[in-house]
């Protein structure tokens, strides 16, 4: 990558956030998922016992990743299925291209997979000469764009309805008959259906691989992952190592707590078990069947006692969703395949050398992540973890010497008050010389986007003094 | 049994909003209590420990310990400033000799909200306050204490209050300590999302439990024209009819 992720942030998010109608867009947007997922959350007897049954199920399946991955590997095998362990990005686009080059795949069709755009899949694969036709609506609409995805679970949340119909207008005329929603989902299908008969390959992602079933579980809503999975010859599910789950029955909470938490919903309108090829006397479904199964940094995460936790996230799109900087600065200024909350602390994990640490900062520790999260993990703390790792590994020099400054202040009371008187007289020098807010201003970083405070002739312990003890 | 507590006064409180303290004072003494302030606080070390620098906060903390190890109970009018001390300090003193120390201090301090109802168990301190008013719930407050209808209850005993509800009343106001200096484009634009819904309830006042936010928002306020008067908690109650 050319620039560098924190200027890149601090640009895109100034704009951002000076952008009032993509402000107002995404707060609309979003306002209406809260609705949906307050009215959802009651359909349970009790939401937060759910939380904690998922937290539990999937603490399990991360503390026994390799047993139960094995378990996975074994019973899709049985099936005729093929599995294929990534280590990494490299790895898995080179088994997937490979696949499609020796089996003469012209077409590709995909459902929704965040993985896939974590290792650029699409790119690599065009490479080559293939075809690859997103097929959830929001993807093929950032498709169209040449935009990655704004959000993990709604891609084109970022766009109103006459910004789509342009994309179209532009992209793909022919098939347009209106610009009413209808009639731009009727576009999109007709052209989508034409890729769904001519593809050889199909690639979805998982939201869930069930150890004792050997079985990949899709959730979709438009029908378009049955259509990626079962009509073309081959079908390849990729998805990240920690998306193991012990039971087929631990999808009877799984399952209605992800779509809740996603979107509202009791479940998704598909929910697909898929355990491997066409079985000899079946009538559909593929002739091969390959899982590719991402390790991709997620070794080293769970390595790691403390961070361990972040592989238990669902990708549900809650913590992006009810993240008050993520509604600020939507899902592009990130500059990351997973955005929001769970991106912040995650990239820097998964890619520790991709300059990513900022992220952890750009919070202001609000905690309305960790109260969504319906696995409960922790993720003001995981905030918090990664703002210490970050200043243990880069040093930081400048912010250092502040805080040791500011320790050897906060150490005695006489040096406190000292430097409160001095920090006080700057703030009301600075107001009286009419250079508050200016390039001059000392205060500026506050002072910029604020009016400073008024600075009282007295602090409190002084008061204290004449006032307090009785 | 002599009803005493000691008094936390976070730093930027003592230097920027004394008359918070103040107020303090004066509520936990009209009803009956004796405020003693140990005049060797300085900061617990939120800053520090919230921008990475543990090394640096960990003798902050220590240093509260100290100071405060002798107190009952304390006080203190910010939730984020409790927090810290509540539940952050077992975090930071892990494998430290100070551990339960800081476990059984956490267990002894409390918000001024906090405290008045669940401690003091008094819902009317009798103020009046002839305004209207609505009231910003404070994340650490919320999300890390568990407060929610504490500081309502005390603001519906408050004679001539007309108690109104902010649209999105739990929403993050934007400040995040130094985060409102490192991403400030970010940090005003929530603080601009904030003040729209405070202005949209047209109350003269909007109040809270955390300085921080209200310092904030003064500024947002102030900076983007609009009119409602940020005033904390202890400030409203202190209010008596003349």
């Amino acid at each position: 990558m050319s620039t560098i992720p924190l200027q890149e942030f601090l640009r895109r998010a100034t704009e951002k956030c000076a952008d009032l109608t993509h402000r107002a867009t995404i707060q609309r947007n979003i306002d209406s998922y809260d609705v949906a997922v307050a009215k959802g959350k009651q359909r349970f007897s009790d939401w937060e016992a759910a939380r904690s049954r998922c937290s539990e199920i999937k603490a399990e399946a991360i503390a026994h990743l390799d047993r139960y991955l094995e378990q996975f590997e074994g019973k899709v095998k049985e099936r005729g299925g093929h599995v294929f362990w990534a280590e990494t990005a490299e790895d898995a686009r080179q088994y997937i291209a490979g696949l499609a080059q020796s089996r003469g795949v012209k077409t590709i069709v995909k459902s929704k997979s965040m993985v896939t755009e974590e290792i650029h899949l699409s790119g690599a694969l065009e490479k080559q000469g293939a075809a690859v036709w997103e097929t959830d609506l929001g993807e093929y609409i950032v498709q169209l764009r040449n935009e990655p995805p704004y959000h993990i679970v709604t891609p084109a949340m970022h766009l109103t309805r006459v910004q789509i119909a342009q994309t179209f207008r532009e992209k793909i005329p022919s098939e347009m008959n209106g610009e009413e929603p209808p009639q731009l989902v009727a576009a999109a299908r007709r052209k989508l259906r034409k890729a769904f008969f001519s593809a050889e390959m199909g690639i979805s992602g998982a939201n869930f691989l069930v150890a004792d079933a050997g079985m990949v579980a899709i959730s979709t809503n438009e029908g378009n992952g049955r259509l990626t999975t079962t009509l073309p010859r081959i079908h390849v599910a990729i998805t990240g190592i920690e998306k193991i789950i012990p039971r087929l029955s631990d999808l009877a909470t799984l399952w209605p707590v992800l779509a809740t938490a996603g979107t509202g919903q009791p479940i998704t309108t598909y929910s697909t078990l898929i355990g491997g090829p066409r079985q000899p006397g079946e009538t559909d479904g593929p002739e091969e069947f390959h899982v590719v199964l991402l390790d991709n940094g997620r070794s080293q995460v769970l390595a790691s006692r403390e961070h361990r936790e972040m592989l238990k996230c669902i990708r549900c799109g809650a913590c992006l969703n009810v993240c008050p900087v993520y509604r600020q600065i939507g899902g592009h200024a990130y500059g990351t395949t997973y955005q929001g909350p769970i991106g912040s602390v995650l990239t820097p994990n998964l890619k520790p050398s991709a300059g990513f640490e900022h992220l952890a900062f750009a919070s202001s520790l609000c905690s309305a992540c960790g109260s969504a999260c319906p696995v409960r993990i922790n993720l003001p703390h995981q905030l918090l973890l990664n703002r210490r790792d970050a200043m243990a590994k880069t040093g930081q020099s400048g912010s250092r010497t502040m805080f040791r400054l500011f320790r050897w202040t906060a150490m005695s009371s006489v040096r406190f008050r000292v430097m409160g008187w001095l920090s006080r007289k700057g703030i009301s020098t600075a107001k009286a010389l009419g250079i508050a807010g200016s390039k001059l201003d000392p205060m500026r970083p506050w002072t910029q986007y604020r009016n400073g405070p008024e600075v009282p002739t007295q602090t409190f312990r002084e008061w204290w003094r004449t006032h307090g003890r009785q | 049994m002599p009803k005493t507590v000691s008094l936390f006064v976070p730093c930027f409180v003592d230097q920027l909003q004394p008359q918070v303290a103040i107020d303090t004072v004066k509520v936990l003494r009209r009803i009956g209590y004796t405020v003693h302030f140990p005049e060797d606080q300085t900061c617990c070390g939120q800053p520090a420990f919230n921008s990475g620098f543990w090394d640096e906060a960990r003798p902050c903390a220590e240093r509260f310990l100290k100071i405060f190890g002798a107190s009952d109970v304390i006080v203190c009018p910010s939730g984020s400033c409790t927090s810290m001390v509540k539940s952050h300090y077992p975090e930071l003193l892990k494998d430290t000799p100070s551990y339960n120390d800081a476990v059984t201090l956490g267990q002894r301090v409390y918000e001024l909200s906090q405290f008045l109802i669940r401690v003091a168990q008094i819902s009317d301190v009798g103020s009046w306050f002839p305004h209207s008013v609505t009231y910003h719930a404070s994340c650490h407050a919320t999300r890390e204490l568990g407060i929610h209808d504490e500081p309502l209850t005390l603001l519906k005993n408050v004679r001539g209050l007309e108690l109104r509800s902010l649209p999105h009343e739990e929403d993050c106001c934007g400040f995040g300590g130094t985060f409102s200096t490192k991403f400030g484009m970010i940090s005003a634009a929530m603080g601009d999302t904030k003040a729209g819904n405070i202005e949209a309830t047209k109350a003269e006042y909007v109040t809270s439990i955390d300085p921080s936010c209200l310092i904030h928002l003064a500024g947002i306020i102030g900076h983007t024209r609009r009119s409602s008067k940020p005033i904390h908690l202890a400030s409203i109650l202190a209010q008596e009819a003349q």
